[in-house]
């Protein structure tokens, strides 16, 4: 059994952060952990940290879309953090955006977003 | 040509006689040349000055004239009309240090090339040259267009060197990321935006995001003389990814008349922000950070 990612707590907002290689039964494992994390905590806020991950190709691009689709549809925001150059222009190149996802240079900055987002109450965006 | 001039008689064979053999043509090319080295080599330098009209000192051109004009006749008498061969190796040699010369100096084409064939001028028979003379010197001439062909192709070779050494340090120089305020930085783009100089640029910005953890980025097109629909693609690239990395991205400096371009070409900017000055930029960066501007004396 491949090593799964961990999901972990802090307040509203769920942290995910990939270290290992992104597989894709990994990657599968993670959508359902997280989906049912957010049931069970009620979090209104994901943060995927993505400073490890050097490689990426379509299917992580994919993936980190419709993982923000599912949290979106539990009402928690997915910011994806500390994406590095090299991947940034690779997913350029590669054609792919990633959908509605919010993306933050550093985790605290990430924070920061979901935190103005949770002060704005309901109408805020 | 004064070939009239040396004796006759000392020619390998007498005149009309039969099948004259390529080493024969070349021994007595050489033995000519060589013979008549003193006028024949000033006569070249003479007329090759004039094409030059004094750009190059006349001691300096003498001493390269000469110095081709002895290797042209070791050429001969080791390899014959063969101008690729090993005899020839320090001809070529000097041609290529010549035309390498002149290319840097910014001679034209014709000009290098000239140095060569002006010999052709010089060596050129006169009324009375005898007819096997004749033919040696058509084997002589064909010779030296090949060696002019060298000499020019040698010549682009370095211009191209040039070029691409200039288009280097270009890239180097034209690409650098500034910041402007904490959490701020620019890019001034300069020049013409193609693939390689969009993959520089983004390559560094991106790096600068990260360096300086700025979460805004704002590029300067003021000194991009047009913007067409490749130029706004790579444009486009660079903000993406800005934006992936999450980071907002501001593009500056669009003159009126391109502004104009844009719009007749139907690019979409879509929700990117676009304003006409860099300090209209910075101003709208720094909103979007949070800090307020207002003028010491008290109104804003």
């Amino acid at each position: 059994m491949s090593e799964r990612v961990p999901v972990l707590k802090i307040g509203d907002v769920l942290l995910v952060s990939i270290q290992v290689e992104l597989e894709d039964q990994v990657v599968l494992e993670l959508q359902d952990d997280l989906a049912s994390r957010i049931v069970e905590s009620g979090a209104t806020g994901v943060i995927i940290d993505i400073t490890a991950v050097e490689i990426v190709d379509s299917f992580v691009g994919r993936m980190l879309a419709t993982t923000a689709s599912i949290s979106r549809l539990l009402d928690a925001q997915t910011v994806v953090v500390g994406m590095r150059p090299a991947v940034a222009i690779t997913l350029v190149e590669l054609g792919l955006s990633l959908g509605g996802v919010r993306t933050a240079l550093t985790l605290e900055k990430g924070l920061e977003i979901l935190a103005r987002r949770g002060n704005a109450g309901p109408a805020g965006r | 040509m004064a070939y009239a001039a040396s004796d006759r008689s000392q020619g390998p064979e007498a005149e009309g006689a039969n099948p004259v053999t390529k080493q024969d043509i070349s021994a007595r090319l050489a033995e000519l040349l060589a013979e008549q080295q003193e006028s024949l080599g000033g006569a070249w330098v003479e007329a090759v000055a004039r094409t030059l009209r004094g750009r190059i000192s006349l001691a300096e051109l003498d001493r390269e004239l000469r110095e081709l004009y002895a290797a042209l006749i070791q050429g001969l008498r080791g390899d014959g009309l063969d101008w690729q061969g090993d005899a020839y190796a320090e001809l070529r040699a000097l041609l290529a240090e010549l035309s390498r010369a002149r290319a840097r100096q910014g001679f034209t084409p014709t000009e290098t090339a000239t140095s060569v064939l002006a010999a052709k001028d010089v060596l050129a028979p006169a009324d009375d040259t005898p007819a096997e003379d004749i033919r040696s010197y058509l084997q002589l001439s064909k010779l030296i267009d090949a060696l002019g062909l060298f000499t020019l192709e040698v010549y682009a070779k370095t211009r191209e060197e040039v070029i691409s050494a200039q288009a280097e340090q270009l890239m180097e120089l034209s690409t650098p990321v500034v910041k402007l305020w904490e959490g701020v930085v620019a890019v001034p783009l300069v020049g013409t935006l193609d693939s390689a100089r969009t993959q520089v640029v983004m390559e560094k910005l991106l790096q600068a995001l990260v360096d300086t953890g700025s979460d805004q980025a704002i590029i300067d097109i003021t000194g991009v003389p047009a913007v067409d629909t490749e130029v706004a693609q790579h444009l486009l690239k660079t903000v993406v990814a800005a934006r992936l990395m999450g980071a907002d991205c501001i593009i500056s400096g669009i003159r009126p008349q391109i502004a104009q371009t844009i719009v007749a070409l139907g690019i979409q900017f879509g929700d990117i922000v676009t304003k006409s000055s860099l300090a209209d930029a910075l101003k709208h960066a720094l909103r979007q950070n949070g800090a307020d501007i207002t003028r010491s004396g008290g109104t804003a």
